[in-house]
């Protein structure tokens, strides 16, 4: 309620949204100003993730919005980006452990898991009782995930999995992993519950970025896991990379939260820090910074607000994701460090939230596609030439 | 035995709301300004849906006084769990507490109610006088500014903070109960709720609005403050300070 916040809505996009998109917005942002902005000053210092609020998310309803049936609320394509940008607007991490959550974990389970696999984990990962994680990435294969070296092997009725992942959100927190392995030819899709044999999360430490978040190894040695827990509906890279989609749609409409955090509290200090006799905010060249940041902010917005159009429709493609991903992350960051810059020396301590946002985003840019490659799929989409490989 | 319970609500300007004085020089200019639903309501609401949930039985009715816009509050209750909301319709600014509450208890009587739940006062307005003013209308028993509230076996026990102590007071029902901060921690709406409210009960009808029993003459800003005054720098100021604060400020 103290929480001045004022969202940038310099176009007014409010009007684009339904009464319910709205209200589902407007829910999330009260929830993020009463609950998690008190805290996540404290969690970030010590690097820790607010556990205590999983569960008040979950009542919510936010772990796997998009999706139907199974305890999940089937929103529409842009409330569920709107709920991405209001916890992001609180901190990145708040919204990957979100977008782990439902995106990574229980949509690969909705969208390729057995009947058994759905009953045993969608409604308790709905309600927050079992927190996922998604182990795609190894140490020596990020934007190349396909050459991945972890594999299964079939043993009877069990399959055998040795190998390890390597920044993995949520990985030592988490109670199921959805590891992606080589498997007779291809990949595969394995749910590995906490506590199988050979299987262990292990944190990574002193990042500088996405700090109240948790990012661990995943070892594996040895880990038997019965057949039933491969999910049988995919196979290949377009099982992981499926997901991938899913993810980068919610941290596209997710980053512009941070952004309008960013242009906020810049906006504010402008008006009262004093230079020269004067506001900053009288100098024309704080006032053009601020303005890029908004006119950046509205351009990803409206661009959103299409791609959202376009899930909704069905005819929303992989590159439509990646044009918004990393349009949507890189001027996000940008507004970050010009806000940064606006803030002059108050702007390096943590009495502001923006260096938090603007390290958090540096992971951002990076996770779930590097803003080059994403350039490289819609350069590809473009010339179709493959720049990639 | 289950409780119809009837929350009133209002329509008000956001608390951070930057105010200015219409025309008339008796109303604020609604342009620009953000609306949202009056604070004290909330928990007003949130205590209906506690009462309803310990009975198991029962319904929670929401109704406000205002303009069509004050669609959007309501719609907001519903998401949280009102079983129905109506709008009675005005364009009329509602400031005065005793033509408020002659509506409302007219339009109370004509519905199932025996428990009214209200705020303790309208942020607007800020007259506090419509939780009892409906009491007497209605002949109910009107407990107000209530922090702590428990049923148990139809007699509610409530507890107010009043100058210096905290009271304790028992009242059966029908009443109106208005309440104050710290009585409850209010729900967020969660998104099952949202999707659900749009197939609730929602009817709007126009407010029947007797003669006003008060006039507003004119409405003005406070006077800007004064500057500030530097009484000097570090722990050598300490002594003016406080002669300052003990003599011109008394503020202690
Ligand atoms: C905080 C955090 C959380 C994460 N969470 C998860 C998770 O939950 N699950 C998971 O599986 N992974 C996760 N990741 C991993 C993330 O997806 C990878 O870091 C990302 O895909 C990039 O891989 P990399 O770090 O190995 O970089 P690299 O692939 O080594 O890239 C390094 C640089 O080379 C460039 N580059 C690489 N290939 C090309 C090319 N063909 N052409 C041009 N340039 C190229 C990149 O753009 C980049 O600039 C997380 C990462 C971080 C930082």
């Amino acid at each position: 309620m103290t929480d001045p916040y004022k969202a940038l809505d310099f176009f007014n996009t409010d009007e684009l949204y339904t009464d319910e998109e709205r209200m589902i917005r407007d829910s999330l942002r009260g929830w993020v100003s009463d609950r998690f902005l008190p805290i996540i000053e404290e969690h970030n210092r010590n690097a820790t993730f607010p556990m205590h609020l999983i569960p008040e998310l979950g009542e919510m309803g936010v772990y796997g919005a998009s999706l139907t049936g199974y305890g999940c609320a089937g929103l529409s394509g842009v409330a569920s980006g709107l709920i991405c940008q209001e916890l992001e607007r609180g901190d990145s991490g708040l919204r990957s452990f979100v977008s782990v959550q439902g995106s990574l974990c229980m949509f690969p389970i909705w969208a390729y898991g057995s009947e058994e696999q759905k009953q045993r984990y969608l409604p308790k990962m709905a309600k927050g009782e079992l927190i996922g994680c998604f182990g795609l990435t190894e140490a020596d294969f990020g934007s190349n995930p396909g050459g991945m070296l972890t594999k299964a092997v079939k043993d009877g009725d069990h399959y055998v999995i040795n190998g390890s992942k390597y920044w993995i959100t949520n990985g030592t927190i988490g109670d199921v992993a959805v590891v992606w392995a080589q498997c007779e030819g291809t990949i595969r899709g394995f749910l590995v519950d906490k506590g199988t044999k050979g299987y262990l999360g292990k944190p990574i430490k002193n990042k500088l970025s996405l700090r109240a978040s948790d990012t661990s190894e995943l070892v594996l040695e040895d880990v038997r896991v019965h057949k039933s827990q491969m999910l049988p509906g995919v196979q290949g890279l377009k099982g992981p990379l499926s997901c991938l989609t899913q993810a980068r749609y919610g941290i596209a409409f997710g980053v512009i939260g941070a952004a309008q955090a960013a242009f906020d509290e810049a906006c504010r200090y402008s008006k009262i820090r004093v230079q020269f006799d004067k506001p900053i905010a009288r100098f024309q060249l704080v006032q053009n910074k601020l303005v890029w940041m908004a006119a950046e902010i509205t351009k990803a917005q409206l661009m959103c607000w299409k791609l959202g159009k376009m899930k909704d429709a069905g005819t929303m493609q992989h590159f439509h994701v990646s044009m918004a991903k990393r349009n949507s992350c890189w001027m996000a960051l940008e507004c970050c460090r010009l806000g940064r810059d606006i803030l002059g020396a108050n702007g390096i301590t943590d009495e502001y939230q923006m260096m938090r946002h603007m390290c958090n985003l540096e992971s951002v840019i990076t996770y779930e596609g590097t803003h080059d490659i994403h350039g490289l799929i819609i350069g590809r989409q473009l010339t179709g030439e493959d720049a990639i490989l | 035995m289950p409780m119809d319970i009837v929350v009133c609500i209002k329509r008000v300007p956001a608390t951070d709301a930057t105010i200015k004085i219409a025309a008339d020089g008796k109303s604020i200019d609604p342009a620009g300004v953000t609306f949202e639903l009056n604070a004290y309501d909330e928990f007003a609401l949130e205590q209906a849906l506690r009462i309803k949930e310990q009975l198991g039985a029962g319904s929670v009715t929401v109704v406000t006084i205002g303009p069509k816009e004050a669609q959007k509050e309501l719609r907001d209750t519903l998401a949280r769990g009102a079983d129905k909301a109506v709008l009675l319709v005005t364009d009329k600014w509602m400031f005065d507490g005793a033509s408020t509450a002659a509506a409302l208890a007219a339009w109370i009587k004509t519905q199932p109610c025996n428990l009214v739940l209200c705020g303790r006062q309208a942020v607007d307005s800020d007259n506090n006088q419509m939780a009892g003013n409906l009491a007497a209308r209605l002949g109910f028993a009107s407990v107000t500014e209530v922090v702590k509230l428990t049923l148990d076996n139809g007699v509610f026990t409530a507890e107010r903070d009043i100058e210096g102590a905290r009271e304790v007071v028992s009242c059966k029902t029908p009443a109106v109960i208005s309440c104050q901060k710290g009585l409850n921690e209010p729900r967020y709406a969660n998104l099952k709720g949202i999707m659900a409210a749009k197939k609730k009960p929602f009817e709007e009808t126009p407010a029947q609005l007797g003669a006003a029993a008060l006039e507003v003459v004119s409405l003005t800003l406070p006077a800007a403050r004064a500057a500030g005054k530097i009484l000097g720098n570090g722990a050598d100021a300490v002594p003016a300070l406080i002669q300052a604060l003990r003599n011109e400020a008394k503020a202690i």
